[in-house]
């Protein structure tokens, strides 16, 4: 299990996610996992090798390298990067229980064949009930993991410069030592470079709540403004299928729309009104 | 996550490409990445490591090596080609909404057939040829800048040799010797004249889309 094999997990998501989580998957990936897997790691690469003391005390080097550096840049990027990609597999199990539900439902009524399976495998979910709310938690966390691992860095490494020089007097150094560090300049730049692409997702996350909730406050006020939709415009027809289409429309009232939507295109019926009153 | 998987990324947009497009991605891939990959990582691999300075004093060598190379070749190089290659991805994501409009165009009952619209190549017209375009501008654009920032860290192309430092704590002026300059030089010019050549593709490739279209209009007129 390396970098690739969450890159497998988490495309899995890009599927079902809005336009601007997609984009900040891309930002995630290409911006940040390569740029630490290609570059950073290298630059990091001899950062205790090449950490020297001035001093020829031995153990004066480890002591003063653990002390100016409890935990590397490195595996703080790479624990934030993994937190942050997590809750995305939230919806991902989300989905996966939706589909479950659509599928013991296809059984229900007969429409088992294998092409709806697969259709049921490969259709967009909406993002609608409760996996809205699913999906905006997984934003929620993803923005606070940012926060809060930009303020850990913050706190352990004040500013977000790398000094050249760093005076140490911890046991057993003798006195105050100077100690230098490898490549301060180039670790600055990365260290500003992932600041950079860590604020433009927690920009791209907030952009995606507001997304969101507009979509929802929006899809409510057309669903109040217009309340003849639905199954009551339905009822009238005395037709065999379209008594079919009641039966199947009954058991799918608390499903999300995007199943009836699917069993409509395959009976080519035509629901009066609007699609989706479980929105 | 590493070039094998911005390649498989990137292999998509292929199919909607001008053929300058995808000549460029091939060059691109071979001239750049794989040689960075393969080849200068190696030259570049101990260039801290013998980066060797006529001083014992302690932390002289740290210095002198931060002092003259700010951001490793390396480096850079790995960032402009992640740079340069992102804004096809524009044109992926384009393309991508184009088909999933086509696709709720099946949901509302029009016969699409389902294999043509998967194999189907998109044409580069409408609003798909400004997104092209402006991939096309912007991977120009970064070629550029990148380019300018090599010259201006490194005041032109050449590795020397021997660096005078006098930073502190190094005491005095000391010599510090760059491990294998003449390689290094070599990797970079030919770095530079790849990125020149897709640099010239990329004009080609912009001329082209520009004339394609001028073409099309006073068809349309007459």
């Amino acid at each position: 299990m390396n970098w690739a094999g969450l890159y497998t997990v988490l495309s899995g998501v890009n599927r079902h996610s809005t336009a601007i989580g997609r984009i900040w998957l891309s930002v995630i990936f290409i911006f940040r996992i390569m740029v630490l897997v290609v570059a950073a790691e290298s630059v990091w690469g001899d950062e205790k090798s090449a950490f020297t003391c001035n001093t020829q005390q031995p153990g004066c080097n480890s002591v003063c390298y653990d002390h100016f550096f409890p935990i590397s840049h490195i595996r703080l990027w790479a624990l934030q990067l993994i937190l942050v990609t997590t809750p995305a597999l939230l919806v991902a199990m989300h989905v996966a229980y939706q589909q479950h539900q659509e599928k013991k439902l296809l059984v229900l009524t007969g429409h088992a064949d294998a092409k709806h399976m697969e259709e049921v495998k490969k259709h967009k979910m909406r993002i609608s009930g409760s996996l809205w709310w699913t999906y905006v938690c997984s934003v929620v966390f993803r923005l606070l993991f940012e926060a809060v691992f930009m303020y850990i860095f913050y706190m352990l490494y004040p500013g977000y410069q790398m000094m050249r020089l760093v005076k140490c007097e911890a046991y057993p150094c003798p006195n105050t030592v100077d100690c230098f560090i490898s490549r301060p300049t180039e670790k600055t730049i990365f260290t500003v470079f992932m600041l950079v692409t860590s604020s433009i997702c927690i920009v791209l996350n907030m952009a995606e709540l507001v997304y969101l909730v507009v979509r929802a406050c929006a899809r409510r006020s057309q669903h109040n403004s217009n309340p003849s939709s639905g199954k009551s415009s339905f009822y009238g027809h005395k037709h065999s299928s379209e008594y079919k289409q009641n039966e199947i429309n009954q058991l799918l009232t608390e499903q999300d729309g995007s199943l009836k939507d699917m069993l409509r295109r395959n009976s080519g019926l035509q629901e009066k009104g609007d699609r989706c009153s479980a929105c | 996550m590493d070039w094998g998987a911005l390649r498989d990324y990137l292999g998509g947009v292929n199919k909607h490409s001008t053929s300058v497009g995808k000549v460029w991605l091939t060059v691109l891939f071979i001239f750049r990445i794989m040689i960075l990959v393969v080849a200068a990582e190696k030259v570049w691999g101990d260039e801290q490591k013998d980066f060797v300075c006529n001083t014992l004093q302690p932390g002289c060598r740290n210095v002198c090596y931060d002092h003259f190379f700010p951001i490793s070749h390396i480096r850079l190089w790995a960032l402009q080609l992640i740079f340069v290659s992102t804004p096809a991805l524009l044109v992926a994501m384009h393309v991508a909404y184009r088909r999933q409009e086509k696709n709720q165009q099946f949901g509302n009952g029009e016969k699409i057939d389902i294999e043509e619209l998967e194999d189907e190549k998109v044409h580069i017209r409408g609003p798909l040829w400004w997104t092209y375009t402006s991939s096309i501008f912007f991977r120009l654009i970064f070629e550029a800048v990148f380019m300018y920032v090599f010259y201006y860290m490194y005041d032109g192309y050449q590795m020397p040799r021997l660096l005078k430092c006098n930073a502190w704590p190094c005491p005095n002026v000391v010599d510090c010797f760059v491990s294998r300059p003449t390689e290094k030089t070599t990797f970079t010019i030919f770095m530079l004249a790849v990125s020149g050549i897709c640099m010239m593709l990329n004009l080609a490739e912009l001329c082209y889309l520009v004339i394609k279209i001028c073409m099309k209009e006073p068809r349309k007129t007459t």
